[in-house]
């Protein structure tokens, strides 16, 4: 039961990257692709009406490691407190800024919600990326089984680390790199003329950063990890999901040059996918690993619930994703194709 | 105040009832809204669609801050009080999820086709939307609901070796009895600002002559939602949930009705001022035996005063719990006359040019909030000191290294973020109720 709960976890926080980092990587490239308001309005629009829905990807995936790892949500929530409040005030940020940008008209509102979204974007999915550099690179858990991180200490590795180190800070730009790509994708999939262009051009170089990044992390995270190659060499076939990865990569280059936008967007998901789930494979059974001594790890077996409650979760669980996926591809369907710069009258 | 225990108390305190503001307006509304929209798929006048759209437009506003209010909510059981969250997360982390699943993705779904997808819908289909809206809030507050309710009438778990609460009837915990009084009584709650914030803007309308057609719908139907909300609020909703306190948390129904001494043929008080020092009540007006009455229908009957319970058993604030109860029961009788007489005005076809309750109907407008706040501050401060009750007390359920500085820094900085908030949602909710639900020019629609 639990190694089910572990899949279906990660499978929820995979989608709701997948999802919600088209639109934080839109939100942070909006200020330097969209020049215009009517080019800022596109880019909003592109996203209006599904960020909300994306993010709440989020909300589900966090109730459900609630009651399917209790023990993994308390202690990783209390240990990560600053980053996780952080995080929750550029949530904050961000959502209003979308609702809000379009209710008045005129230069100065427009042009501060702007700003606040792009920023709150930008910090979210540094956030994120240093949040994943911590869990990887493993929490000073003590025997209890709690830790608590301050933002920072020396950034260098250890047992007395900060939030933010050398490694974390590496992920956390990766991620950037990643997303900003991702969403730069979408902006191009969604619309047309100089922002679609520019969009392109800014997805062409973002590739070259962010495939420069993967190999370095990669790299250095075998060093920082050493579960991840040992998941890897104990059973081989888990290196499809690295394959994915890569192949998500090369061809996200490939439909780039050929301006095929829709078949490059699904290379990048390709690439997102394959990234997390290999580290979502590389440290398990860990789910949150000790850097203090490997014994303290938090793993599937220690931190999962009772088998009943489980089995009881799996049975209203499939029934609601059913129903989840069913309105989410609905909603996608519903606001499909390009967006224009036209007025309001027909909502986005 | 550099005790950590009451920071986190405080943050999480500060958090929902700022966070609740919004809810209670959008559940509420959201019943209003879907009854425009019938009207207008009945009687097929545009001009109920336009009520629509307009109520459609504060609701948006309304539910926007009520979501980004909520995840911090969420992620305070693990941030604020992870030993709570470990112990009892195999539990009441059952309907969290299930909020998520089932309501979440139902709500954000169908609001932004009602927003933005009435042309393409068609009158039927956007009719259908404003009643997914519906369904979906009104299940998100039942989980809720029964979220808390599992922490003021644990049921349907069993104790496991490791000290944590496992589930094991999944659904005594989805119908805990005290969660099917408590819902109804949360949700008519909500009914009732839903109904008075329309009744105010309608009666405003109507009070400064602009868009009076509309003033006139506004009135008519909130004043109506409204009596019958707030009549069902005292009986038997209140009622029940008041017996249900006194079944099983006796200590809590004696702190909130200032009852310091057992007694048969107890008295009900309406006003007064608990002295915790000498014990009593000063310049006490009470209902003779009245609370031996409301209690055990029966008025020599004896009710337990707090002197039969240690302080360590008794709420921690006496006083606030006392005053936030008596807050919402005046609040709730005063609701019920202001919308009688409106209501009477209203079937003797008066009510329009009625000024005087015109105006008592718009200046209503923020008691309903001070209503649903005071409710739930003594429900919360009710369970006190217990954080499960009976179970496990409120120190033990704190994060125990997160420290009142940190929690200190993260409560200042919410409370910096949430007033913008609050600016903003006045602002913005005041352009639109200065625009009216006539349509823009801009947007013809």
């Amino acid at each position: 039961m639990g190694e089910i709960w572990f899949c279906l976890v990660a499978v929820m926080l995979t989608v709701y990257v997948v999802l919600d980092g088209f639109d934080l990587g839109a939100g942070a490239i909006h200020l330097w692709i969209a020049k215009t308001d009517a080019e800022r309005r596109q880019v909003i629009r592109s996203i209006g009406p599904v960020w909300d829905g994306n993010e709440v990807w989020l909300l589900a995936a966090g109730g459900t490691l609630y009651f399917a790892f209790p023990t993994l949500y308390a202690a990783s929530f209390s240990g990560f407190y600053l980053p996780l409040m952080m995080v929750l005030w550029l949530l904050v940020l961000r959502g209003v800024s979308v609702e809000f940008r379009s209710h008045v008209e005129g230069a100065v509102w427009a042009g501060f919600w702007d700003v606040v979204f792009s920023l709150s974007s930008l910090l979210l999915a540094v956030f994120y990326g240093a949040a994943l550099g911590n869990v990887v690179r493993g929490v000073p858990l003590d025997s209890q089984g709690r830790f608590f991180e301050p933002l920072w200490t020396n950034f260098q590795l250890g047992s007395n680390t900060g939030i933010l180190d050398w490694y974390t800070i590496l992920v956390g730009v990766t991620a950037l790199a990643a997303l900003a790509l991702h969403g730069a994708l979408w902006v191009a999939l969604k619309t047309s003329g100089d922002l679609q262009d520019r969009a392109r051009r800014f997805a062409r170089r973002a590739w070259l950063v962010a495939a420069a990044l993967t190999v370095l992390i990669t790299a250095v995270t075998f060093r920082v990890q050493p579960h991840v190659p040992s998941s890897l060499s104990a059973r081989p076939w888990g290196v499809i999901l690295p394959l994915l990865a890569a192949a998500g990569l090369a061809s996200m280059a490939w439909f780039l040059r050929q301006g095929r936008d829709a078949r490059a967007f699904a290379g990048s998901c390709a690439y997102i996918v394959g990234m997390l789930t290999s580290v979502a494979f590389g440290l398990h059974p860990y789910v949150l690993p000790a850097s203090t001594n490997p014994a303290y790890g938090l793993t599937v077996q220690n931190t999962k619930a009772q088998d009943y409650g489980l089995k009881i979760g799996l049975i209203w669980w499939l029934i609601g994703m059913a129903l989840a996926t069913g309105y989410t591809v609905f909603t996608y369907r519903r606001f499909a194709g390009k967006v224009t710069a036209r007025s309001e009258s027909e909502g986005y | 105040m550099e005790d950590a225990l009451t920071v986190h108390r405080l943050h999480f305190a500060f958090t929902v009832t700022f966070h609740y503001i919004f809810p209670q307006l959008t559940m509420g509304l959201a019943l209003l809204i879907l009854i425009l929209k019938s009207m207008a798929l009945r009687t097929g006048e545009e001009h109920y669609n336009r009520a629509a759209r307009f109520w459609g437009r504060i609701f948006g506003i309304s539910f926007a801050l009520g979501v980004v209010t909520g995840i911090p909510m969420e992620f305070q059981f693990g941030t604020n009080w992870s030993e709570f969250s470990k112990a009892a997360g195999g539990v009441i982390g059952q309907t969290l999820a299930m909020e998520g699943v089932f309501s979440f993705f139902l709500e954000s779904s169908f609001l932004g086709l009602f927003l933005f997808g009435e042309k393409r819908l068609g009158p039927r289909g956007h009719w259908f939307s404003s009643l997914m809206m519906f369904l979906g809030s009104w299940l998100s507050g039942y989980l809720i609901v029964a979220t808390d309710a599992w922490m003021q009438h644990p049921v349907g778990y069993s104790m496991g070796a490791n000290g944590q609460f496992q589930l094991a009837s999944f659904w005594a915990l989805l119908l805990n009895r005290w969660a099917l009084w408590q819902y109804p009584h949360t949700m008519l709650g909500a009914v009732i600002t839903g109904s008075f914030t329309m009744a105010s803007v309608g009666a405003f309308y109507l009070l400064s002559r602009q868009h009076e057609s509309y003033g006139r719908v506004f009135v008519r139907i909130a004043v109506t939602v409204g009596l019958v909300a707030a009549l069902l609020q005292l009986f038997p909703t209140g009622d029940g949930q008041g017996k249900m306190i006194a079944q099983n948390q006796p200590a809590t129904l004696a702190a909130m009705e200032g009852l310091f001494q057992t007694q048969q043929g107890a008295p009900l008080a309406i006003l007064g001022q608990p002295d915790l020092q000498k014990r009593r009540l000063d310049n006490p007006l009470v209902l003779p035996r009245g609370l031996s009455f409301l209690t055990y229908q029966a008025w020599a009957a004896e009710v337990k005063g707090m002197d039969e319970y240690s302080p360590q058993d008794l709420p921690d604030n006496i006083s606030l719990l006392y005053y936030s109860y008596h807050v919402m029961v005046g609040l709730g009788t005063m609701f019920i006359a202001v919308l009688l007489i409106a209501g009477w005005k209203l079937w003797r076809g008066t009510l329009y040019a009625s000024r005087a309750v015109l105006w008592a109907l718009l200046l209503a407008l923020p008691f309903p909030y001070i209503a649903n706040t005071a409710g739930w501050i003594t429900a919360e401060v009710g369970r006190q000191p217990w954080l499960i009750y009976g179970l496990m007390r409120t120190r033990a359920g704190v994060s125990p290294q997160v420290s009142a500085g940190n929690a200190w820094f993260t409560l200042i900085g919410f409370m910096g973020l949430y007033v913008v908030l609050g600016i903003l949602f006045l602002f913005l909710v005041y352009r639109e109720i200065d625009h009216g639900p006539v349509p823009s020019t801009a947007s013809a629609d």
